[in-house]
């Protein structure tokens, strides 16, 4: 027996015998554990899981033991993915920490920066929120107004953010502000840690069109930031927000966003709501063709995510595929969410009415959450942009 | 599952790429085009694919073949895919050997394979006999008569039909499918040569009372449409894995021609609404590959989902190689519908491999009854 088949074998075993039960099953909004100093549990066996996984480092097995990760490379986290999906396990932490924060500190923090805030992060003791888009700055990010004011002993910053998902709730942000005026666009760009508890952060929510409002819109009025929160060189930000973007970028495609939805996917939901006429196919022609060639689209890109998987694990990596994954994934998502509605036909439409189940009002929600998929971490316009100037090198 | 070539593969795919722009660029299937060729192919060309291991990379050992797989094939298949390079590999390998090796009797493995493997013996299978991919339910008959089969019909569309040595032909036996190896010189058996827009061939066979032996039927009567639905399969797939090279090779053609055309006073690739069509082109290229690898992997591994798989492949690159050589013409302008031009090779070449065991309506309804809905 290889090692990885010896160790996917340890895997197994340790999580039957720790993970419970009740932690087995699909997750609902309500159920996630997120990171914070002010960390609430929907029940004790999920605090149960969450402890467990954190003591093994694996809330982020592929970061080094000594900071409080797994330590685990590439391949043996994939089968820890791989076994926790099999099992049904659930994700024991949520945090932008782990997803985009952390990586970034891994790649660009000092020694004192790393020992302060990546076993914090591991630990899901401090919950982190993103500071990038501004009311005036989208998808032209770098043409951030956010000011931070060298003061000799510290930063004092001026100016608001906007998108800064879950804001509220979070103990810290990472933002990108605008440290020298007079520089070109991305050059005069840093980027920034800001303790959202200091005097002067004030967070205010905004309600959607799915009538969630976990995005935010946060202000900054003469707020001083010690100079050791800048992470990477002064002016750089711009190196370290794009290394964190395609964290991002990455996370989006593979799990097409945080988005809320029913617990059935097209195909069990075209059975129950068209159903098959007498030839075994589903009744409706049209709805038929759309569901099969967003299953097929589906595939297809599953499996280009496991091709992209190969290729850096043999050494041939084409760097250029991760480079689609944003847009395809965010698109196709979009696409399987218009082929739910239609598929619910007007058993979709319910908005908090008791007369549609869970999983009717779910599907319009999952819908409307949907259409910021695209435009989030990049919208598809800018993704199309890249692979047309990055990788064909058509010109300016 | 892998979806990487191993060594082994890459340096056959390369060997491969050298050998196709040296020897069969699309030039050669142009002079086959002007010279009016009597065959449709150049039988030296065939020749050295031969020597290069080609036309045995996946047949048993037993029977002198390479038993090499069909990610190397599909890899060659690919490559040959860039050049248009037109050969009988398609009819003769993977759609004819595929046939006697899942059916055929050890005496016709060891008459047929051996041959197949040298060169010196090509196949066409007679399959379709309306103007869609049909691929049950024949109309061509098979009778029993004595120790001998009468056949009866006519089959269309048969690729490299005019100059195979033998056909298979698909027919309704009383009951179930019935496929027949039958030497093309058989009395009763009229062959009609069709030059198609693609400068590739096909023809028509019309089986006016021909008496074959009963030991050319390949398997029987309830094993007939299972051997040909694999067969299809295998064909559907590698034909996938030419249409990724061609199409592949259309749009490279294509984003150079986007760098170097000047209108306006700049190069036509620095306009937005071009780009973002050549990035969805690129983006549709990259997951087509991955649709090929695994298809081409199913085959090797014998997997149970090979059919999907199958149309899978055949639907996204029916669709992909139509836009890519439509958006090609257009983004070359006025040259791109000139003859001088290759790109209109590449057009012609997708519409008729799109025909090819089934178009994309086909596929799709297949996929989605073998997922149950």
């Amino acid at each position: 027996m290889s090692d990885l088949d010896q160790f996917r074998q340890t895997v197994h075993a340790w999580l039957e015998e720790n993970c419970p039960p009740s932690q087995r099953r699909p997750i609902t909004r309500d159920e996630q554990v997120w990171a914070g100093k002010n960390k609430t549990f929907p029940s004790n066996d999920a605090k149960l899981w969450f402890e467990r996984m954190r003591d093994k480092g694996w809330t982020v097995p592929e970061w080094p033991v000594e900071l409080g990760g797994g330590g685990l490379d590439e391949r043996q986290a994939k089968i820890l993915k791989e076994e926790m999906k099999r099992l049904g396990c659930r994700t024991p932490l949520f945090d932008l920490g782990i997803w985009m924060l952390g990586p970034a500190v891994l790649e660009y923090g000092t020694e004192e920066q790393r020992q302060q805030h990546i076993p914090k992060i591991a630990r899901g003791e401090v919950r982190w929120c993103q500071g990038y888009s501004e009311p005036g700055a989208g998808s032209d990010l770098a043409s951030l107004q956010t000011r931070a004011e060298d003061k000799g002993d510290h930063f004092l910053v001026n100016g608001a953010k906007i998108w800064t998902t879950n804001a509220d709730k979070a103990d810290w942000i990472f933002c990108l502000v605008r440290t020298d005026p007079s520089a070109k666009k991305q050059e005069g760009i840093s980027f920034l840690l800001i303790n959202m508890d200091d005097p002067g952060v004030s967070t205010t929510p905004i309600e959607l069109i799915s009538g969630e409002s976990e995005f935010c819109q946060t202000f900054f009025d003469n707020v001083k930031v010690p100079k050791s929160n800048l992470i990477g060189e002064l002016n750089k930000g711009w190196s370290v927000a794009k290394s964190l973007l395609k964290h991002e970028r990455k996370l989006m495609a593979e799990i097409g966003g945080d988005t809320p939805g029913p617990s059935f996917g097209p195909v069990q939901a075209a059975l129950e709501y068209v159903g098959l006429d007498s030839s075994g196919k589903l009744a409706d022609r049209g709805l038929r063709e759309q569901l099969v060639s967003h299953e097929m689209a589906f595939r297809a890109i599953g499996l280009t995510h496991f091709r992209s998987f190969e290729e850096r694990m043999n050494g041939v990596a084409d760097n250029n595929v991760p480079l689609i994954m944003k847009y395809v994934g965010t698109e196709e998502s979009k696409r399987k969410e218009e082929v739910l509605m239609a598929i619910l036909g007007h058993r979709a439409l319910g908005w908090n009415d008791t007369e549609f189940n869970d999983d009717e009002l779910l599907t319009n929600r999952g819908w409307l959450f949907s259409k910021a998929l695209s435009i989030a971490g990049g919208t598809s316009e800018v993704q199309m942009n890249i692979i047309a100037k990055r990788v064909l090198g058509l010109p300016e | 599952m892998t979806l990487v070539l191993n060594e082994e593969q890459r340096l056959l795919k390369d060997t491969a790429k050298d050998f196709l722009a040296r020897v069969m660029p699309v030039a050669a299937l142009r002079e086959l085009r002007d010279q009016k060729d009597e065959l449709g192919f150049n039988p030296n060309h065939w020749q050295q694919m031969v020597e290069l291991g080609w036309a045995s990379m996946v047949l048993p050992e037993a029977y002198d073949g390479l038993d090499f797989g069909y990610m190397g094939l599909g890899a060659v298949i690919e490559e040959s895919g860039r050049t248009l390079a037109a050969s009988p590999l398609f009819s003769t390998v993977v759609l004819g050997s595929t046939i006697i090796i899942e059916g055929g009797s050890e005496e016709q493995k060891s008459t047929f394979l051996p041959q197949i493997a040298a060169g010196t013996l090509s196949l066409a299978l007679a399959l379709e006999e309306k103007p869609h991919h049909q691929p049950s339910d024949f109309a061509t008959t098979a009778v029993a008569d004595g120790d001998d089969y009468i056949i009866n019909g006519e089959k269309l569309f048969v690729l490299d039909g005019h100059s195979a040595d033998y056909l298979i032909v698909a027919t309704r036996l009383q009951t179930g499918t019935g496929l027949f190896i039958v030497d093309a010189n058989t009395d009763g058996i009229e062959r009609r040569r069709h030059h198609l827009i693609d400068s590739r061939n096909a023809a028509t066979v019309r089986f006016n009372h021909v008496r074959v032996k009963a030991s050319s039927l390949i398997g029987n009567a309830e094993q007939g449409q299972d051997i040909l639905n694999t067969a299809m399969d295998y064909g559907r797939i590698c034909l996938a894995a030419e249409m990724l090279g061609a199409a592949s090779e259309c749009f490279e053609r294509t984003v150079a021609y986007l760098k170097e055309r000047d209108q306006f006073g700049v190069k036509i690739g620095s306009f937005q609404a071009l780009q973002h069509r050549a990035a969805k082109m690129f983006i549709e290229l990259e997951l087509s590959k991955s649709v090929v690898l695994d298809a081409l992997s199913a085959i090797d591994e014998k997997r149970a989902d090979l059919p999907q798989l199958a149309s899978l492949a055949k639907a996204r690159l029916n669709d992909v190689f139509e836009l890519i050589t439509n958006e090609a013409v257009q983004m070359h302008g006025g040259i791109g519908v000139t003859d001088e031009l290759d790109i209109g090779f590449f057009l012609k070449r997708s519409r008729v491999a799109t025909q090819i065991l089934g178009n994309s309506h086909f596929h799709r309804d297949r996929y989605a009854s073998l997922c149950g809905y």
